[in-house]
């Protein structure tokens, strides 16, 4: 068999139409092209690209059965371990993971799987009426899910699978959790979400929207209600400042704010819609992650004539997606690296007017590994702007816990679990994903909620023996 | 989806509606707030619980109408449902036995400040209300308040009722007059909980506001209600609402509670013009 070294590319909306617009940027495969990528697979028998998988995704044989063109094949393959396939093929870092462990991967372009993926689930999508293997009798035993986002929605899948009888309790007033408010359309059209997560509803699972647990309900009180056990996925939801002055100035926003408004409330649509948002004409984006690049490509589509993202260390460190940051870079967002926020200056009437940053330099490798930005003396500059998005991380959201006193929080105050169960320190109750993790990936947090939910179910089922 | 069991029109502009949520009625305590959204197109914006029933699973909100989505709520009536209604939030205001306090409501603060007094009262506080408005006619919920209180006044910035001032100037003859008191609670327009603690601040009197600043998801997610105390950044919705007034950055929260005047009056000229088409209901 011929090998073929590159990967079938996918085709895009050009940048300079996409800025201009909400829709998905990546538009996916063709059948055609499916075909020509699943057949650059090695079919290797001990496949590593399995093992590099979070959930462990029989990637071998579902490209074998979009070869055979049995695409109701591959995406019954990938539903045995992901019940969110057309959001992981589409945010999932695959070149991190299983892309990264291809055995192509060692002296060619590893096979798109991520793009693979997304092409079985689509597919399905488009033919509408997902299969659903026969759902076991249930075992008179009722979980409760605090979150409705990656964690939960998984955990919540492989237990309405089990038997279990699931509700999941959302504080927003649509389910999703990030893939709602943080991810944009452009990357992750929300019509793809409500599909996903009514395949889960269709296995049974209640989905509450509105409920802020820890307010309304405390845990115990869900465990009188008849909860049997608890699963907690409420991310890491709480937005970081880098306590510099001017940070409350109007038009500095936490990137939290910035893409709610804008993903969850539509604010793009506005007045249509009836939440606003500043439209800066010129934008500086603080940080380097993920969420920095979709705030910046977000900035951009609201319609700021510039976008500046600004980054302390140098593009080698920065933890976003290469692709997104190439995407960003398309689409004309300007990047500083080594480059430092120390004040954001503001006008008399309270309303930002620029941000002054100094330059860095690369120093000693710190506690991460990566080599330590430290400030130039007298670099000092200013760029002039009148929205500034603070994208630096997300901390642990204290609502929850401050309410539950028995759980176990570590010095961050993440709650304290078992690396590979999930148990916290209060009985019957489980928690993964960010809130466990701190700011994580959607699969690490859908893997995390896959381990609870077998743990879950052993307890259940084992209270059940001796009940 | 939440029923409006009751709509009262108390004033010009200002509405009371009793709506249905025993989840939430079972719940509330004085000083905490839900967020609402009308539809699939609203907005979220924070309101007081202004009152709630346990028995009868009802909360009431007063709303007084300023940007498209009040306006909007103004409009529902009897038997119209809201798609959200989340709560409560925030922490509950706290409730002790000190003595003689002082509970202040100014505008559409006035409503808002009922539960507390009466939760003070409950706790054996000699209870001294102040509520205040610019005119007679939006002086609300006056027998309420004065059912929960010990001593009862009203100012109006006219004269047309009550003592002719504002609110704080009654406070400062409340307090200037002597007497032991041990906490002020305001709530109402910011301008108003500002002066109400410049009134207090040279008494060293510890005076709680209850601030109202723009809100979005109100769990701590998102930062917008950000604002700074003694120097330090707090989330309202979760830290909150209620402060320490000598130590909050006034300044800061008006400006903050101004970032959309602009949008907001796009909204409004867009909704008010659908209207007159007969485009909305």
């Amino acid at each position: 068999m011929k090998i073929v070294p590159e990967k079938v590319e996918m085709s895009r909306q050009a940048p300079k139409v996409r800025v201009t617009n909400f829709n998905e940027v990546a538009l996916g495969y063709s059948e055609e092209e499916a075909q020509q990528e699943a057949k650059r697979c090695l079919q290797c028998k001990k496949a590593p690209c399995i093992e590099a998988c979070p959930v462990e995704i029989d990637i071998p044989s579902f490209i074998a059965r979009i070869i055979e063109k049995d695409y109701q094949g591959a995406i019954r393959k990938i539903k045995e371990k992901n019940l969110l396939p057309a959001m992981c093929g589409r945010v999932c870092p695959q070149e991190g993971l299983c892309e990264k462990a291809c055995t192509l991967a060692k002296k060619y372009e590893p096979v798109a799987i991520g793009r693979l993926e997304r092409f079985a689930a689509d597919w399905e999508l488009q033919k509408g009426n997902p299969e659903r293997s026969p759902l076991p009798p249930h075992t008179g035993k009722r979980v409760a899910i605090i979150g409705s986002g990656p964690a939960g929605l998984s955990c919540a899948g492989d237990l309405a699978r089990l038997g279990h009888k699931v509700t999941i309790f959302e504080a927003l007033h649509k389910p999703g959790g990030v893939l709602v408010y943080g991810i944009p359309e452009f990357r992750l059209p929300k019509a793809i979400v409500r599909w996903e997560i009514e395949y889960i509803r269709s296995l049974g699972v209640e989905v509450k929207t509105g409920y802020v647990i820890g307010k309304i309900y405390t845990l115990d009180e869900l465990f009188s209600q008849g909860y049997n056990a608890i699963f907690i996925g409420i991310g890491a939801g709480l937005p970081k400042f880098m306590d510099i002055p001017g940070e409350n100035l109007n038009g500095v926003y936490s990137a939290n704010e910035f893409l709610t408004r804008t993903n969850l409330m539509k604010a793009y649509l506005f007045p249509d819609y009836d939440t606003p948002i500043k439209i800066g004409k010129r934008v500086a984006v603080v940080g380097g992650g993920n969420v920095a690049m979709d705030a910046s490509r977000t900035a951009l589509r609201l319609g700021a004539k510039r976008v500046f993202n600004i980054y302390r260390r140098s593009r080698k460190e920065m933890p976003a997606r290469v692709e997104e940051v190439q995407n960003a870079k398309d689409e004309g967002v300007k990047f500083n690296f080594l480059t430092n926020p120390v004040r954001i200056l503001g006008n008399s009437k309270g309303w930002v007017t620029g941000i002054e940053s100094i330059r860095m330099e690369l120093g000693e490798p710190d506690e991460s590994g990566r080599q330590r930005p430290v400030p130039i003396k007298g670099s000092e500059f200013t760029i002039g702007v009148d929205v500034v998005v603070m994208a630096i991380g997300a901390g642990a959201n204290p609502l929850l816990p401050s309410a539950t006193p028995d759980l176990k929080l570590n010095k961050w105050g993440y709650i304290i679990a078992d690396e590979t169960t999930g148990q916290t320190s209060k009985d019957g109750v489980w928690a993964g994903g960010d809130i466990v993790s701190g700011a994580a990936t959607v699969i690490s947090a859908m893997a995390s909620g896959r381990s609870s939910a077998r743990a879950i179910h052993q307890y259940l089922m084992e209270s059940h023996k001796s009940g | 989806m939440y029923k409006i069991l009751n709509k009262q029109d108390l004033a010009p502009n200002i509405e009371e509606f009793l709506i249905s949520c025993p989840e939430i009625a079972r719940k509330a305590q004085p000083g905490q707030f839900v967020v609402v959204r009308i539809d699939e197109r609203g907005e979220r914006i924070p309101l007081t619980i202004a009152d709630y029933d346990r028995d009868k699973g009802t909360i009431t909100i007063v709303v007084q109408e300023a940007g498209k989505t009040t306006c909007r709520l103004a409009r529902l009536n009897l038997g119209d449902t809201l798609s959200d209604v989340i709560g409560p939030l925030g922490i509950p205001t706290h409730m002790e036995n000190i003595g003689t306090i002082v509970c202040a409501g100014g505008g559409v603060g006035i409503a808002p400040v009922y539960p507390v007094a009466r939760g003070f009262r409950q706790f054996g506080n000699r209870v001294i209300s102040i509520i205040g408005a610019r005119t007679k006619e939006l002086v609300i919920w006056e027998n309420k308040i004065n059912s929960v209180s010990d001593e009862f006044y009203i100012t109006t910035d006219d004269g047309s009722y009550g003592r002719k001032g504002f609110l704080s100037d009654e406070l400062q003859r409340i307090v200037e007059g002597g007497g032991e008191i041990g906490l002020v609670f305001a709530v109402g327009p910011t301008l108003m909980m500002r002066a109400v603690c410049e009134v207090t601040r040279p008494y060293k009197l510890r005076t709680i506001v209850s601030l109202n600043p723009i809100m979005v998801d109100a769990t701590g997610m998102c930062g917008a209600c950000r604002v700074s105390v003694g120097g330090k950044t707090k989330f309202v919705c979760v830290n909150g609402p209620d402060f320490d007034g000598h130590q909050v950055d006034f300044d800061q929260l008006l400006s903050r509670q101004r970032i959309y005047l602009e949008e907001e009056k796009k909204a409004l000229q867009s909704y008010d013009s659908a209207c007159e088409h007969g485009k909305l209901k």
